[in-house]
């Protein structure tokens, strides 16, 4: 038992440092949130620069991910644990963000299903999913 | 965390949909992880199941139906103007973190409103010692009975689009094959004509 607690030791130093670097009085505690807003622009860019509509919705799921972790972030409490009620544990991580991101998470596959039906959709009208090709089709149907 | 910037950024350059779906699996697994070490053991394994899981395959179908290969559009200004504009919402989000309380600190007010009283008394009132499922089925129900309708209308959106899109996509190669089938038909004669 104490073999297969030893050959996790590392990880659990490494998730250690993880928590001392995102909470430590070194930096200001907020680098999870810049790492959210990285994310999140990442995405961001996706949407906007890229005409695949595949990509697009890909994007979209970056984005969405970052505001889910955005959430999580803030539910966090140092020293806490799982909200899981136990005996003798004292702190426990805020119950009320998980709940809302659980609903996210699911309600957001749901959109993405929505939105991938009609990729495929456009793909059966205009044999293209590229967002300018399908403009320059419609422009040709106008003239 | 760091580990999925960079996937992101990944994403965002590999033109190949099939590595791309690939890797947004694997961006969802590693923010599933990222929620266990973050405390938040519920919404990991929905994100593992869900997000890594049933994203992944919605993604492949849509691929197995339309193409694989990203095509190359879009001037180099509209990625500079795109990322321009990345570049100032993101600064003026970083600058809005720096009103953020700080990273797991307990006094933050997120930590002071409802989530104590659900903490304390909810296993009294529930009688469920997993705090994020009695305020999911309990006390926020009629919010999971909204996301229930919103997955059923998904739902039938789906089947809508796809019935139909479907049926037309057939008629359609039914039409082609009636064509080709005439035309096949008529090249011999043609064949016989020019013979002749």
């Amino acid at each position: 038992m104490q073999g297969i607690v030893d050959a996790f030791a590392p990880l659990y130093a490494m998730w250690q440092s993880f928590e001392a670097f995102m909470a430590g009085p070194g930096s200001p505690g907020l680098l999870g949130y810049w790492i959210v807003v990285v994310l999140m622009m990442t995405g961001f860019y996706i949407v906007i620069a890229h005409d695949n509509l595949v990509k697009k919705i890909v994007g979209l799921n970056v984005f969405q991910v970052s505001v889910f972790l955005f959430y999580i972030l803030m539910a966090k409490v140092s020293g806490g644990t799982a909200p899981i009620l136990a005996d003798g544990i004292e702190k426990y991580a805020n119950p009320l963000p998980h709940v809302l991101i659980l609903t996210a998470i699911v309600v957001g596959v749901a959109t993405t299903a929505l939105g991938l039906a009609l990729v495929v959709r456009i793909r059966n009208a205009y044999d293209t999913i590229e967002d300018d090709e399908i403009q320059a089709v419609e422009e040709e149907e106008d003239t | 965390m760091l580990i999925m910037g960079v996937m992101a950024i990944a994403i965002a350059r590999i033109r190949d949909l099939f590595a791309v779906s690939m890797l947004s699996g694997i961006f969802s697994l590693t923010a599933a992880a990222a929620y266990v070490v973050l405390d938040a053991v519920d919404v990991a394994f929905t994100e593992a199941a869900v997000g890594a899981g049933i994203s992944t395959v919605l993604m492949l179908g849509t691929l197995a139906l339309t193409t694989r290969q990203e095509k190359v559009t879009g001037g180099k200004s509209k990625g500079t103007a795109a990322f321009f504009v990345v570049a100032v919402t993101g600064a003026v989000l970083i600058y809005g973190t720096f009103d953020m309380p700080r990273y797991g600190d307990p006094i933050a007010p997120i930590h002071h409103h409802v989530a104590p009283r659900y903490l304390e008394k909810s296993f009294g009132e529930v009688g469920m010692p997993n705090v994020v499922t009695s305020v999911l089925a309990s006390y926020r129900s009629f919010d999971t009975l909204g996301e229930v309708f919103v997955i059923f209308t998904a739902a039938t959106g789906v089947l809508a689009i796809l019935g139909r899109a479907g049926r037309r996509r057939r008629e359609d190669e039914i039409a082609d094959e009636t064509v080709t089938a005439r035309s096949d038909d008529a090249s011999p004669d043609k064949d016989k004509e020019t013979a002749s």
